[in-house]
């Protein structure tokens, strides 16, 4: 049966640099709520900007139900692809419905009249992205968070088959995020729509995500699910550092505060205190 | 759930309410001025049942006026909109990006050289005639347009502002050292062409502004979803299936159609296509421009009209200047804009 998704050979990077990614192959299916992970300026945005068919390939090919993403005429690509990006919306006179309802410009005519249908999926957007109370809002006078899940409702009415997301939960609040990831997952299982996620929050992936994406500083990508890379000590190996180490019995990082606190009480080196970092 | 479609009612009965406006500000105009005239009068001139001096002053005098100023007004507004979305800046126009000074550019160069290369020479190859008007105000027009484009990859909203009125300034200083080195009379043609009016149009100069404006109001409406998509970011709009260089070279010729033939006839008209895409979208409530684009055109016209309305006043000392007028509206709208409006935040760095 083919993937949702199947990424072979590929490799991402920008025009005249090195590629940040080499030969990338995996694959993905109908429904599957995806994390993307890795630390900043790894090539997360880049990937997902390559696999939205924004940047051209450096190598290789990636497929959506066995069409080339990089070959499809950019209105069909629109039609199942939906991407939120991490550039900031700002739309002079423009309100959220207004914003949203840009979502279903793929699927409408020249002049962009809406359908019922199309009503509906906006609606349904609006809903799932918890957006609707904004609905009626100017753009410009949203904050970060509301901003967020304003884009995220757009690439929602999108109808895509595959979601793209940047980190779009960056400005919100722990149980926003929680909301939001877990209605992303239903959202994937009950459509089919594969949705792929870049978070750097970790510990929320790790028990979210039905499988994670990890990018580590050798230009691989890690794939499977959370057990499987914390057994296989890939989480570690990618975040661990001096004073923040991922612990695999707990499943969160740990802050390793030896040096701090003994600085503080001058002589106790031989207490180590870790406290989770988890919000 | 979404809002109820009564909200979608009071935007267009408030357009309706722009559409009688217009229609009874046109018939005013054409009764009204040094002479009076009956509303039948002016229904008979133009079913040309009328005397002869009625059907002169109605036809030959006030309705090219008038035309001019229905046509300038939406062809301003609806290039207004255009820009702030092609340029993603709400104070971008023709006249704020220096746009219509390069338009002027183009026109005076053109006169200049009607006066180098003799008015017999001139008339003969219709170097006059308003081809070649238009042709040199469209030019000015792309030249500066172009400038302003390259510069908006690299500035913020008020920084390429500054240096569109500063490209302005530029260019009347270099029309002014032009005409310093020309023929007296090519001087007084410019001259009286300079300041912002429609009272110049003649009834056979209009079709070298209405057809021009009409393919420009056509390719707006043609472009007006995408313009949509664009004012998101190009990243969002290319991830819309929203073809950008065909769409740049597209909205850019919709502001050259619509913006250098107003020049070329009437002058700098200032302010309209700056404030009329905000007055545009608080009447219908978006910012989508489909949605927006209609409202732009007819409050463009309705306020280009209502300007030369007051400009034509039977005043008894002297002629009021259209650009002051509209000064006295504008200027304080931009103001407020600029100090206090929700549309401007998060854009104006």
């Amino acid at each position: 049966m083919t993937p949702r998704l199947q990424v072979q050979a590929l490799s991402v990077g920008h025009r005249g640099r090195p590629p940040l990614i080499e030969g990338l192959s995996l694959r993905a299916e109908a429904g599957e709520f995806i994390a993307l992970i890795g630390r900043n300026g790894i090539g997360k945005t880049t990937l997902l900007r390559t696999l939205a068919g924004l940047l051209p390939a450096a190598g290789g090919s990636a497929a959506l139900d066995g069409a080339d993403l990089h070959r499809m005429a950019p209105a069909e690509r629109a039609r199942q692809v939906a991407v939120v990006v991490t550039d900031r919306l700002a739309v002079p006179g423009m309100r959220v419905r207004d914003l949203v309802a840009t979502g279903r410009h793929p699927h409408t005519g020249w002049w962009g009249q809406r359908t019922a249908d199309d009503e509906r999926r906006i609606d349904e957007a609006l809903v799932m992205a918890d957006a609707m109370p904004l609905s009626d809002r100017l753009v410009n006078t949203l904050s970060d968070g509301e901003r967020q899940r304003t884009a995220l409702a757009r690439a929602l009415a999108q109808g895509p088959k595959m979601l793209l997301l940047d980190e779009i939960t960056a400005f919100l609040d722990l149980p926003s995020r929680v909301s939001v990831m877990s209605r992303l997952r239903r959202h994937a299982r009950a459509s089919g729509c594969l949705v792929v996620l870049s978070s750097h929050d970790l510990e929320l992936c790790l028990q979210l995500a039905d499988r994670l994406w990890l990018l580590a500083g050798d230009r691989q990508l890690a794939d499977g699910t959370a057990d499987e890379l914390i057994n296989r000590g890939h989480i570690g190996r990618a975040f661990d550092q001096d004073d923040v180490q991922f612990s695999a019995q707990r499943r969160q990082f740990v802050l390793a505060t030896a040096s701090f606190d003994a600085n503080l009480a001058g002589d106790r080196h031989d207490v180590i205190r870790t406290e989770s970092v988890s919000t | 759930m979404r809002p109820a479609s009564a909200a979608s009612l009071p935007p267009r009965m408030l357009l309706l309410a722009v559409g009688v406006a217009l229609a009874a500000l046109t018939l005013w105009s054409l009764a009204h001025g040094q002479v009076s005239l009956t509303v039948t009068q002016v229904l008979q001139a133009i079913a040309g049942r009328a005397d002869d001096t009625v059907a002169r002053i109605v036809t030959e005098i006030r309705l090219p006026r008038v035309a001019a100023a229905l046509l300038g007004g939406a062809a301003l507004g609806v290039a207004g909109l255009v820009m702030q979305a092609l340029f993603r800046n709400p104070l971008a126009d023709a006249w704020s990006l220096g746009l219509t000074a390069g338009g002027q550019m183009g026109a005076a160069l053109v006169v200049v050289a009607g006066g180098w290369i003799g008015p017999a020479a001139a008339a003969a190859i219709g170097v006059f005639a308003g081809l070649g008007l238009v042709t040199g105000a469209a030019l000015g027009t792309l030249a500066v347009a172009l400038a302003m484009m390259a510069m908006a990859r690299r500035v913020g909203t008020v920084t390429l502002l500054v240096a569109g009125l500063m490209l302005g300034f530029l260019a009347q200083g270099l029309i002014s050292v032009l005409l310093h080195f020309t023929h007296r009379t090519q001087g007084r043609i410019y001259a009286g062409w300079n300041d912002g009016t429609f009272a110049n149009m003649s009834g056979s100069e209009l079709p070298w502004l209405a057809l021009p404006v009409a393919f420009g109001l056509v390719g707006a409406v043609l472009i007006a979803k995408r313009l949509t998509a664009l004012m998101l970011g190009e990243t969002y709009a290319a991830s819309l299936g929203t073809p950008l260089v065909a769409l740049r070279r597209m909205a850019l010729a919709v502001v050259i159609l619509l913006v250098a033939p107003v020049v070329a006839y009437c002058g700098p008209v200032a302010f309209i296509g700056l404030i009329v895409p905000h007055l545009a979208r608080a009447a219908v409530r978006t910012g989508d421009v489909p949605r927006v684009l209609p409202a732009c055109a007819l409050i463009g016209a309705l306020l280009a009209l209502l300007g030369d309305f007051i400009v034509h006043l039977p005043w008894d000392q002297h002629w009021l200047h259209l650009n002051a007028i509209l000064a006295l509206v504008g200027a304080p709208m931009v103001i407020g804009l600029l100090l206090f409006s929700a549309q401007m935040r998060g854009v104006s760095e």
